[in-house]
């Protein structure tokens, strides 16, 4: 088991349903191209007196104004419509990538001139770029291929020149630049293999563009010329016949249909399995009925979690087992653990926020008398429980003002008016002791500091005066002094209120500074639970795994030898 | 007194019309550590970059190893920058996910060629010397933990036997128990080679483990510097002793007392 596991999802192929039909049809649509000009292309060509027949047995899709069977052409066309759609999206495709690898790899003002250029094609529709192309290049095949590979490239070029500066950021970029390593060497070492999958995903679109558009080239006689033929001429062949004899119109245009939809499914296939949320089940609570409760219940408790069991529904592994813990009125329980731990599990499963993938059951999991396996109101427990995030940056909306989105609870799930949730907000901005913080509210997360949109967070957390406060690691991306400020503000809000706090993190100096008791997380068990602040040390602690963690935190030793 | 590997003069940084880094002064003795304390913004990762010459520098002098990091030619900051190694911070981003182990440190020994077997014995004794298995060079780097990661951009950073390594920030990412250990071992690796190191750290516990002597930076400036005991137990100036109280680890630290929100912006 553990060498599957092991494995960080994606680097497996996550086979799904629309990626299997995609290559199903794409293997039926190859086949048929790889053996019928072998088998009918004598059929194909034929000329009969049976000419303009409708459907019929022996000619199924009825034959054309020469008397040549449709089935047969259309089968036979598939495979030069086919390598033409391939030929030019590889040409696209290598000249794209090679032109905005390039264009990455220019200096600031041309490559500014360059993606200006790239903006400009893709500005234009792709067929109609092609028909010029075509048009200016003459009629036939390899035209064709030509005019429709030249109005692909914009989109190859663009999409590369977007990774590849998403990609560059990166710090292995960074450091193989300071190493000496040339750029173009970086371009094939590292940009390039690491933008395989996107690229894959737009080549099935691509191809499937190609596919239509030549077709749509042959059609209005640009491409291929007589005596050979694809989809497209033969479309435009049947379309005088469209009042006469429909059923001429059915090979061509069901075959364009089919393949292009191969190629479409290929590539939502394979974007769905790059990204493996796509296709997570949805998380489940549940409750169980079983044994071996142990735990305590204090009859002030605000929070009871009994049993919570989390694990992966794909594969059963278990991530936290068995964890179980009360939070009284006014107390801050801390869990502390190392990444992998749990900790910030067990904190998804009491604020009803399991993410997909995952299902989670436990023997009791309430607040106040309110049990959070059942379906709870949103409004509910929008209302009670509290959230403070890591990184302030990241779970605030930079493109709205403080104001507008932190009002937003207090507007949609309790009801408030937009004047009411106003002050209400202020009310809590001076709480947390925020300078102007009228002003505030208009201000975009971006103009104030870290520490002073961690304030906001938690000033908007407690504006709808919730029991319980569950905070995940909030002080990890602060500098030290505003981490005590925020630290701070939690202590006196829990002191004044009576707020009951759940205190996620990996610092066990912050935990026996701000906590009343404190669970130490290892491999998602609770491992040690300890109770008086004064036993958090290397001496006093119980378990190994407690006294490892506390061994490792370095303190920072502020005696001098002289005075203590 | 052992020969002086850096020396930093009056060095100015601007970002436009924002002063990064003003009037920045140090030197650092071959052997030796310096750490670089100091909040986000503060300036610490311009100084490496400056140091690097990744960043230009507006006015002063940068002294390394008998190089004018300032005035040197292309080819001449390419060599130097060899002999300088940056340890990235964060070890889920500095390894190439496509490359493995072997192909990465490869690249360091030869940049623009990059194989690996000529340089195969010298890459698996690194690999043992930062505590991995030398079979490890042909895996990849998401078969690896945080700390086994960092513990090959150690290797990476090293392989060229530099005579100064910057390491911003590089335990930041890593749990405490593995933290010790990557501290422990750039502890030993420092001492079997004699490297000359800068220590970029917003921790203060971690960087009193680690440094002889420590630059306080604070908006660009540098608002103390001294033997690390020194800066320690006796700070001077209040932006130090400000640090040291903050520090849930120190006797000084409270939750009493709520200060005014820092009245700090952002740096532009």
């Amino acid at each position: 088991m553990n060498t599957t596991t092991k494995l960080p999802p994606g680097r497996r192929l996550r086979w799904n349903g629309t990626l299997i039909a995609g290559i199903v049809m794409f293997a039926i649509v190859a086949l048929i191209a790889l053996v019928a000009p072998m088998i009918y292309s004598g059929q194909a060509a034929t000329l009969t007196g049976e000419s303009n027949l409708g459907s019929e047995p022996g000619h199924l899709l009825g034959t054309d104004a020469l008397g040549r069977d449709m089935l047969a052409r259309t089968l036979v066309a598939t495979r030069t419509t086919v390598l033409m759609a391939l030929a030019a999206t590889a040409i696209a495709a290598v000249l794209g990538v090679g032109f905005g690898i390039a264009v990455w790899l220019a200096p600031p003002r041309i490559r500014n001139l360059g993606l200006r250029l790239i903006e400009f094609f893709i500005s234009y529709p792709g067929l109609l770029l092609a028909i010029i192309v075509a048009a200016i290049l003459g009629q036939g095949a390899i035209t064709a291929v030509i005019a429709v590979a030249v109005a692909s490239i914009a989109g190859f070029a663009r999409l590369t020149a977007n990774l590849a500066s998403g990609i560059a950021s990166r710090q292995y970029i960074t450091t193989a630049r300071l190493l000496g390593v040339p750029g173009y060497r970086i371009a094939i070492r590292h940009v390039l293999p690491n933008m395989a999958e996107p690229m894959l995903i737009i080549t099935a679109q691509a191809f499937a563009g190609a596919l239509v558009e030549i077709s749509g080239l042959s059609f209005v006689g640009l491409g291929t010329q007589a005596p050979y033929y694809d989809y497209g001429t033969l479309l435009a062949d049947s379309l005088s016949k469209i009042m006469t004899n429909p059923i001429l119109l059915v090979g061509p245009a069901v075959a364009i249909i089919f393949v292009s939809m191969a190629a479409l499914f290929v590539g939502d296939g394979l974007a769905a399995a790059a990204n493996p949320r796509s296709n997570a089940k949805q998380a489940q609570m549940s409750a169980r009925v079983d044994e071996g409760s142990s735990l305590d219940v204090p009859t002030d408790a605000v929070l009871v979690a009994d049993g919570i069991r989390v694990s992966h529904i794909e594969s059963g592994r278990e991530i936290v087992s068995d964890v179980s813990f009360t939070i009284g009125r006014g107390e801050i329980v801390g869990i502390v653990g190392e990444s992998g731990s749990g900790k910030s599990l067990t904190a998804s499963v009491v604020s009803c926020l399991l993410q997909d993938g995952l299902e989670a059951s436990a023997r009791r999991l309430t607040l106040g008398h309110t049990d959070l396996l059942g379906r709870v109101p949103q409004a509910e427990l929008a209302s009670r429980i509290g959230l403070v995030y890591q990184d302030p940056g990241t779970a605030l909306n930079p493109a709205l003002t403080l104001g507008s989105q932190l009002t937003d609870v207090l507007r949609t799930r309790l009801g408030f008016s937009r004047r009411e949730a106003r002050k209400a907000l202020i009310a809590a901005f001076k709480d947390v002791l925020m300078p102007d913080p009228e002003g505030r509210l208009r201000q975009n997360p971006h103009e104030l500091s870290g520490g002073m949109n961690q304030r906001a967070m938690i000033a908007s957390a407690m504006s709808v005066e919730p029991e319980l406060l569950i905070a995940d690691e909030p002080t990890t991306a602060l500098d030290v002094t505003v981490q005590r400020e925020v630290l701070t503000l939690i202590n006196r809000l829990n002191s004044e209120r009576g707020t009951a706090v759940l205190f996620i993190s990996h610092d066990l100096g912050v935990v026996r500074r701000l906590c009343d008791r404190v669970l130490v997380m290892q491999q998602g068990q609770i491992v040690e639970h300890i109770t008086s602040m004064d036993d958090l040390t290397v001496e006093r602690a119980q378990h190994p795994y407690t006294k490892q963690l506390l061994a490792a935190t370095p303190v920072v030793n502020v005696d001098s030898m002289e005075d203590a | 007194m052992s020969k002086t590997v850096v020396n930093v003069a009056n060095l100015d940084v601007r970002f436009g019309a924002a002063h990064v880094l003003q009037d920045v002064s140090f030197s650092l003795s071959a052997g030796t550590t310096v750490g670089v304390v100091g909040e986000s913004g503060s300036g610490k990762s311009t100084l490496a970059k400056a140091l690097v010459g990744t960043v230009p520098a507006a006015a002063g002098e940068i002294w390394v190893d008998g190089l004018d990091v300032r005035h040197a030619t292309r080819s001449e900051l390419a060599r130097y920058r060899r002999r300088t190694q940056m340890i990235p911070q964060d070890p889920f981003s500095s390894l190439s996910p496509r490359r493995t182990i072997g192909q990465t440190l490869a690249e360091a020994i030869e940049p623009g060629r990059g194989r690996v077997r000529p340089h195969q014995d010298r890459i698996v004794d690194w690999l043992e010397r930062v505590g991995l298995e030398g079979a490890m060079m042909d895996r990849f780097p998401h078969e690896f933990s945080g700390g086994q990661r960092q513990r090959v951009a150690i290797a990476r950073g090293l392989i060229l036997n530099p005579t100064m390594v910057i390491a911003d920030e590089i335990t930041s990412a890593l749990d405490v128990s593995v933290q010790a250990q990557i501290l422990e071992l750039l502890a030993e690796i420092q001492d079997s080679l004699d490297l000359t190191m800068m220590f970029i750290s917003h921790n203060l516990a971690v960087v009193q483990r680690v440094s002889d002597e420590v630059l306080v930076l604070y908006r660009g400036v540098v608002v103390e510097r001294g033997p690390v005991e020194q800066i320690f137990t006796d700070p001077q100036h209040w932006y130090t002793r400000s640090l040291l109280e903050a520090d849930p680890g120190s006797p000084g630290f409270s939750l009493d007392a709520l200060p005014m929100a820092s009245v700090t912006t952002p740096t532009q």
